[in-house]
């Protein structure tokens, strides 16, 4: 009685599903991989530069990672990308930064 | 060079002479003497490994997972109780198609305590992804687990590795052992290739990041396939090793007088030998029974036992182990296999490492022939329990 | 495979005294002989003084079971104090041999032939004493080889280097050297 394996076939050396699956498993950093999250903002963070003082919270905080801030600069909010979520509100030492809802 | 040693060396030799670079263990109880000779041969530089105790055998597992995704060829050994505490990551490994290889050293689960052999702990994880092997003696052991390295390596398969030893039985019982030179082996098992991937620093990326569910499945479907491969992969390890050492064990089973066998025994671990014996007698007397005896339970040897078990006239399964409210758990899948071509009956014994001897394994394999003989319509719908002092239960 | 040489042993000592030890020595020795052995203990809980049973298999081939052993052909015991506390006719059969460690001739019958050899008295002599227990492995293993004939000194004495290095090495080889020649019936 003859009996074949069920796959040998079927791309027998691997190599295709090695590199799909590798594909598949891996994923590296990059720029909005869920899209324009921007969009899914109800409330949007605004800074007030006049109360700011350059301390920085707000960027390490951010858990999108979409304020830009260097020591000494002001911070910027990269408005394509931001949630919305507040947090940078929540953290600022001098509540410089207001939540304002979306087209208002 | 011939040695005498006991299981749990012969696996240190074996690790030793495939040059892993990462050992990590849980030192503590149910844990065997493997790892503590393993850690003498890093502490005397006979072993060039990086060797990480750690807390618990979850840990010892999580260890070599990172190890093994940056590229270096791990080892751990676990046993019972300590393999189910790794219950979680042998999913992460397996998923992460990572090359790991450990020895499993079987045991009863308690309660109560018993530290003697069954095959309940290794059975366990069946659905893993992990490919299971079982050896019948202490050189088998050797042999599987330096071959474990380079089937779970080869870039067809990439799926991590578990040689199950009988406790007791075949870890701490010395028997001789024909042992390769490190340059026979180094000839045959190159260093491991970057595969499927390796994390180093300076290269960010996630593995197993959140994705369609539609993902999650093709993965699995990519497991299936390795898997699937590993069968013919196994074989031909099996067959490149016989020519390097002498010793070809037959892949995924090994046939032991089963070519003109009009009844077939199956079973696995270090009691196999014992039915070996038994089946010697059985022929002298005149019945024609041989043994297929399974070497890997994953990937499960269903061709042959659809080749040697369909035409012959009936199947006895031994099982070390129970899949309560079910049956046997060997016996559960060959008789999936078989779908009713051939009656099968499935006797569970041994369990807690209750000793099974070649004469009771001669009388019980009789009784089935003669079951059969009385009513050739025998549907053996019980699992029979060999319980020592209560008879058949 | 010639079953004619397929012979099995039982030890009965106790936790400490290296039963376990003696049974592997043995298994190594036959091996250099080109013998196939297997050397099996049987572990409960470790217990310091508990009573141990190792297995010892000798034959000219490969030996495939791995059962434990009920009829042996040969038992060593290693402190003639377990005679009191098991029957010994209940583990090991009437036609067996058996081999003390006792000083003098033991009140013992009913076997093919009973041996002795004061394994104890040997072990103290050459200092083989570990936290004040006198250990008799290599006494009792080279008397087992020469009464069993599982192997001649020289493999016993080979075996024991593989196992002790040094000066304890030394030790237990005259230790060998010594109860070979004073095994007595």
């Amino acid at each position: 009685m003859e009996v074949k394996y069920r796959v040998s076939d079927i791309d027998s050396e691997g190599i295709v599903d090695a590199k799909m699956f590798r594909e598949k498993l891996l994923s590296k950093p990059s720029n909005g991989s869920a899209g324009r999250t921007g969009t899914w903002r109800l409330y949007k963070p605004v800074i007030s530069y006049d109360k700011c003082t350059k301390c920085g919270f707000c960027w390490l905080y951010c858990p999108d990672d979409v304020i830009t801030w260097k020591p000494r600069e002001y911070p910027v909010i990269d408005m394509e990308y931001c949630k919305g979520c507040g947090i940078c509100a929540d953290v600022c030492p001098v509540d410089a930064i207001e939540m304002v809802l979306e087209g208002e | 060079m011939r040695k005498v040693l006991i299981g749990n060396v012969a696996i240190a030799e074996a690790v030793k002479l495939a040059r892993v670079e990462v050992i990590s263990a849980y030192p503590i109880t149910p844990q065997t003497i493997i790892v503590e000779k393993l850690a003498e041969m890093v502490d005397s530089g006979e072993l060039n490994a990086k060797y990480i105790r750690v807390d618990s055998e979850h840990s010892a597992l999580a260890a070599v997972y990172g190890a093994s995704a940056g590229g270096s060829r791990v080892f751990t050994a676990t046993s019972s109780h300590g393999l189910l505490y790794m219950y979680e990551m042998l999913w992460w490994i397996a998923n992460s198609r990572l090359p790991v290889v450990m020895s499993v050293v079987t045991r009863s689960l308690g309660p109560p305590w018993n530290i003697h052999t069954d095959h309940q702990d290794a059975l366990t994880i069946r659905d893993a992804g992990w490919i299971i092997g079982f050896a019948e003696n202490v050189q088998e052991v050797f042999d599987m687990t330096l071959q474990a390295y380079k089937i779970s390596e080869d870039k067809r398969v990439l799926l991590p590795s578990i040689i199950a030893l009988d406790g007791f039985i075949l870890s701490h019982t010395a028997e001789p052992l024909e042992i390769p030179s490190q340059s026979e082996v180094d000839g045959w098992l190159p260093p491991r290739e970057p595969l499927p991937f390796v994390m180093k620093p300076g290269e960010s990326f996630a593995v197993g990041n959140l994705g369609p569910d539609e993902v999650t499945m093709e993965l699995r479907w990519y497991i299936w396939r390795a898997m699937e491969r590993a069968k013919k992969i196994i074989e031909d390890v099996d067959k490149e090793y016989g020519e390097l050492t002498g010793r070809e064990y037959g892949g995924l089973t090994e046939k032991y007088r089963v070519d003109d066998a009009d009844y077939i025994v199956l079973g696995m671990g270090s009691w196999s030998g014992d039915m070996k014996e038994a089946i010697d007698v059985l022929r002298d007397e005149g019945y024609k029974v041989g043994l297929l005896r399974i070497r890997y339970v994953r990937p499960f040897p269903m061709e042959d036992i659809l080749k040697y078990c369909v035409p012959a006239k009936a199947v006895l399964v031994y099982d070390r182990a129970v899949s309560m409210g079910y049956g046997g758990i060997l016996a559960g899948e060959a008789s999936s296999i078989l779908r009713g071509k051939t009656p099968l009956k499935s006797v569970v014994a041994g369990l807690g490492g209750v000793d099974m001897r070649s004469e009771e394994f001669v009388d019980s394999i009789k009784r089935f022939i003669e079951e059969y003989e009385m009513d050739k319509d025998v549907e053996w719908l019980n699992t029979y329990w060999l319980l020592k002092g209560g008879g058949e239960g | 495979m010639g079953r004619s040489m397929y012979r099995e042993f039982l030890i009965l000592s106790r936790g400490g005294q290296g039963g376990v030890t003696a049974s592997r020595i043995l298994a190594t020795a036959a091996a250099y002989e080109g013998k196939w052995a297997q050397a099996i203990p049987e572990f409960g809980a470790e217990r310091r003084g508990a009573i141990v049973k190792s297995y010892l298999r000798v034959s000219n081939g490969v030996i495939k079971r791995h059962s434990k052993v009920y009829n042996a052909d040969g038992a060593s015991i290693f402190s003639s104090k377990i005679l009191e506390l098991i029957d010994i006719g209940e583990v090991v059969p009437r036609n067996a041999v058996l081999l003390i460690n006792s000083p003098s001739k033991p009140g013992i019958e009913g076997y093919r032939d009973i041996y002795y050899v004061d394994a104890t008295r040997i072990a103290l002599d050459h200092g083989l004493v570990i936290a004040g227990w006198p250990v008799v492995n290599t006494a009792m293993a080279s008397a087992m080889a020469r009464v069993f004939e599982i192997a001649s000194l020289e493999s016993v004495l080979k075996a024991i280097k593989e196992f002790f290095h040094g000066e304890l090495a030394e030790k237990n080889i005259s230790a060998a050297q010594e109860a070979w020649n004073k095994v007595y019936r």
